[in-house]
């Protein structure tokens, strides 16, 4: 399905139902047979989106000659034909009758048992690199721009030339990393693609115009796969020069459009003047700008760089925390075509073990209703993301959980103000148990920290794995979700001794239940109220958000939150103590 | 596979202390740890090995849960988000509820954030054991919801990995819905003129 996009998913692994928004295209693609006669007519021209707008298209058109599905659409933004009396000119053009100016969007709805997500990746904007003149100067030219001014279906038929008065260049330079590895500008990783890409340009100018020279700037060529070597070595041997630097400025003569280059050679310490006629920006991938689309959709994750986060990043590479959700290509981190495809296969294959079995279990960590406790208020209800819960407030009926839709965040048990929702496997004797054990002895010296599986708990793996440290006093409770996370736990704790509680989740756009987190806030703030009311200080509450890619940021909480906990007194949890005394009923398995 | 035990005679805890070869020994003394966990309440058994998630560390749990009667099985060694599938299928093949299984984290949460501090780490691994038997008693057994699986895929994205996967899902017998935000598939390899490694042309 070209030109569409999706709209919602709701379900679970094995039945998710998608919803899709197929895009008025005003052009019949099962009658249209390109023949471009409408294309001809058209009096509008619009920059070519295809050619980075080194040339233009009509309102109607054709993305690109071997486009699939290979049949012309129409920017009805554009057009004039909306208004016939204005134009219309296309409609008479196509014997085949296939313009349609009253199409309208088309919503349909299907069931799938995988998903998998192949965004890809948008490409670095130079223009905020001033020093380099991308938008002031012709002649500086991004790589994606190389890419159509080489190839013979491009506006230039594939011939290499200056943008300014369409000669061809004797010197070009390529200036490597634009937009990659710096922390302060542009993005800190490198996009893995790019040294190879220009080494590839490289070999493309010298096959097609062995007299152009070429200079190429970078800070180290990496040249890591399979034969990427051999290429460099041949790009060098085909007299291609490579030089360790970045420039740091690029002036342009006004008059004849060369390019002077100012750059300081880190083989030497020397600083160098290059004259070129052409330069190309190799620039580096960033994550999509509409990532956070399908994020919310599929309630997804994302790494510190924006990419998407695999579940784990050496055993679970293409599978995403969501069950029945995978990864391949750029969505998950930049890189090559080969490694696209591999991934791709990787996918499909893990998507292949589930669905090949016609069946898959899911964890049984669901909530049900105690009938026999349950007072018909309907607090519940309002707070489950999956509206999972209904209850007759009315009729008095007690409330009741669709299994199959709870998707077991533990948000209604939490809320339930009569203990009346079980939570499987995170049962609220469970987790008492786990506090009372660790606040039993030396509870004053003990930072209490509850995190939620997926962000919070994970953020903490990966302190571990790059050994963040922090203080050892610590001792976290995972729940699912911190919307898990009852009022209870938290006064029982205090009542025990404690002299500090974290609660920490995901951020609001990575919660993996949707908004559940939304009541973790309201709760912990309504608690706020309550400890103050009661003479506890507030701040004795923590709250934090940490993402599963935050592992710095999970130490940093971990220090502020030790912070805290020495300022608090033994008077204080002494005083604590008392009032909460009641709140220490047995624990109830 | 013997009978599935769901936990409900009187409990007895088996813990088995990893040490990870030296990722969780180099700092946190796990004999000592091992020790401690005895003195827990309704501890049957407590083993301290160099690699549970290992073959011989695997095959020890389900001996152990034969031998001892286990029916609750503490594993004191890395994240649960690691290797909690891997010790659920354990128990579970030993016969055992896999849902009677709890984690305590003293690789990513303890020896490798505290590495300076040994006894400190000891200490907060002591805790992290106890609190796992303590939750790991309230455990009860669980029944997983076997739901079926719609055999169709949606792929999001008409790239070349997008188009990859699309193939492979339709070559494998499955209906595939390919979602393209864009009038054609191709994303930025269609764009592109010759390609590396192998400098022939993208389209
Ligand atoms: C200048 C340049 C030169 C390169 N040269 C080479 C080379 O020579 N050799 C090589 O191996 N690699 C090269 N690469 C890298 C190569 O382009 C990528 O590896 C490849 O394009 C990745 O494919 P992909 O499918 O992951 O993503 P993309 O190509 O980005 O495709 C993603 C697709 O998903 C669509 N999409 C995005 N969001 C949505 C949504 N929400 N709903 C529906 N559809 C959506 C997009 O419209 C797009 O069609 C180069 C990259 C650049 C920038
Ligand atoms: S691949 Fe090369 S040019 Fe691209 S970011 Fe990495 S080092 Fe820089
Ligand atoms: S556990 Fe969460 S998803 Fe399940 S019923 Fe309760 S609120 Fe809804
Ligand atoms: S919140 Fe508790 S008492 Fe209220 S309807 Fe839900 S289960 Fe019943």
């Amino acid at each position: 399905m070209a030109y569409s996009e999706i709209e919602n998913v709701t379900g679970y692994v094995g039945s998710f139902t998608v919803t899709v928004r197929k895009k008025a295209r005003y052009v019949d693609v099962g009658e249209c047979t390109a023949c471009g006669d409408c294309e001809d007519v058209c009096p509008v021209t619009s920059p070519d989106e295809f050619e980075i707008g080194l040339s233009t298209r009509k309102a109607i058109y054709q993305p690109f000659p071997q486009a699939v599905p290979s049949a012309y659409v129409l920017n009805i933004d554009e057009c004039l034909g909306n208004n016939p009396i204005a134009c219309g000119k296309c409609l008479e053009a196509c014997d085949k009758e296939c313009i349609n100016y009253d199409d309208e969007d088309e919503l349909i709805d299907f069931e799938v048992g995988t998903i998998i997500v192949c965004v890809g990746m948008d490409v670095y904007d130079p223009t905020a690199l001033d020093e380099f003149g991308y938008t002031r100067y012709e002649n500086v030219i991004t790589s994606m721009e190389f890419e159509r001014l080489i190839n013979s279906g491009g506006p230039t038929e594939g011939h290499l030339v200056k943008l300014t008065d369409g000669t061809q260049p004797k010197t070009v330079a390529f200036i490597q990393c634009v937009g990659s590895r710096d922390e302060s500008r542009g993005n800190p990783y490198c996009s893995n693609f790019c040294c190879m890409n220009t080494v590839k340009d490289c070999l493309l100018i010298k096959d097609h115009y062995p007299d152009i020279d070429i200079k190429v700037f970078y800070i180290d060529i990496r040249a890591f796969g399979k034969g990427f070597e051999d290429l460099f070595q041949r790009s060098k041997d085909a007299g291609t020069v490579y030089i360790r630097g970045i420039p740091g400025e690029i002036e342009e003569d006004p008059d004849t459009g060369g390019l002077r280059l100012y750059v300081e050679n880190t083989t030497d310490g020397g600083v160098e003047r290059h004259d070129v006629d052409m330069v190309v920006l190799s620039i580096g991938a960033i994550p999509r700008r509409d990532s956070d689309v399908i994020q919310r959709l599929l309630t997804l994750q994302r790494s510190q760089d924006g990419f998407f986060l695999e579940a784990h990043p050496k055993l679970k590479p293409v599978d995403a925390a969501t069950q029945g959700v995978f990864f391949a290509g750029c969505a998950e981190s930049p890189k090559d075509i080969k490694d696209s495809v591999t991934q791709a296969s990787a996918a499909v294959a893990r998507a292949n073990r589930l669905m090949m079995q016609g069946k898959v279990s899911v964890e049984a960590i669901t909530s049900t209703v105690i009938p026999e406790l349950c007072k018909s208020c309907g607090l519940c209800v309002k707070v489950c993301p999956y509206h999972a819960i209904s209850c007759d407030t009315k009729a008095k009926a007690p409330a009741v959980v669709v299994e199959a839709a709870c998707s077991g965040c533990g948000a209604c048990s939490a809320e339930c103000p009569f203990g009346a929702i079980v939570m499987k496997h995170f049962t609220d004797g469970q987790i008492e148990a786990q506090i009372d054990a660790l606040l039993e002895h030396d509870a004053h010296d003990k930072v209490l920290a509850f995190a939620c599986n997926w962000c919070s708990y994970s953020g903490g793996d990966l302190a571990g794995t790059n050994r963040f440290q922090y203080p050892a006093n610590v001792r976290l409770i995972r729940t699912m979700c911190s919307g898990r996370v009852d009022k209870k736990f938290v006064l029982r704790a205090f009542a025990m001794g404690a002299p500090i509680v974290l609660v920490s989740g995901c951020h609001f756009t990575d919660c993996h239940y949707i908004n559940a987190v939304r009541w973790t806030q309201r709760r912990v703030e309504k608690l706020w109220d309550e400890l103050e009311k009661k003479g506890i200080r507030p701040e004795r509450l923590q709250l934090e958000w940490i993402s599963a890619a935050e592992g710095q940021r999970f130490a940093t909480v971990m220090r502020a939150v030790e912070d805290l906990r020495r300022k608090v007194t033994a008077k204080e949890i002494e005083h604590t103590r008392k009032v909460l005394a009641d709140v220490l009923a047995p624990v109830e398995v | 596979m013997a009978a599935r035990d769901d936990g409900n005679g009187t409990l007895r805890v088996g813990v088995f202390v990893c040490q990870c070869g030296l990722n969780i020994a180099g700092t946190v003394d796990c004999a000592a740890v091992a020790e401690f966990a005895e003195t827990l309440d309704d501890v049957a058994i407590v083993y301290n090995n160099k690699y549970t998630c290992s073959e011989p560390g695997q095959l020890e749990i389900r001996k152990a849960i034969a031998e001892h009667a286990l029916n609750r099985v503490v594993v004191a060694s890395c994240s649960p988000r690691m290797h909690e599938p891997t010790f659920r299928a354990a128990v579970e093949e030993a016969g055992l509820n896999p849902y009677l299984l709890e984690m305590a984290n003293l690789r990513e949460h303890c020896s490798w954030v505290h590495m300076g501090e040994p006894d400190a780490a000891t200490e907060k691994a002591k805790d992290l054991v106890k609190m796992a038997v303590a939750r790991a008693r309230a455990l009860q057994a669980q029944k997983e919801m076997v739901v079926p699986i719609t055999q169709q895929a949606l792929v999001v994205g008409g790239g070349i990995a997008g188009i990859q996967a699309s193939l492979d899902l339709a070559d494998a017998g499955y209906q595939v819905y390919l979602v393209e935000k864009e009038p054609s598939i191709g994303g930025i390899m269609a764009q592109i003129d010759k390609t590396y490694p192998t400098m022939d042309c993208s389209i």
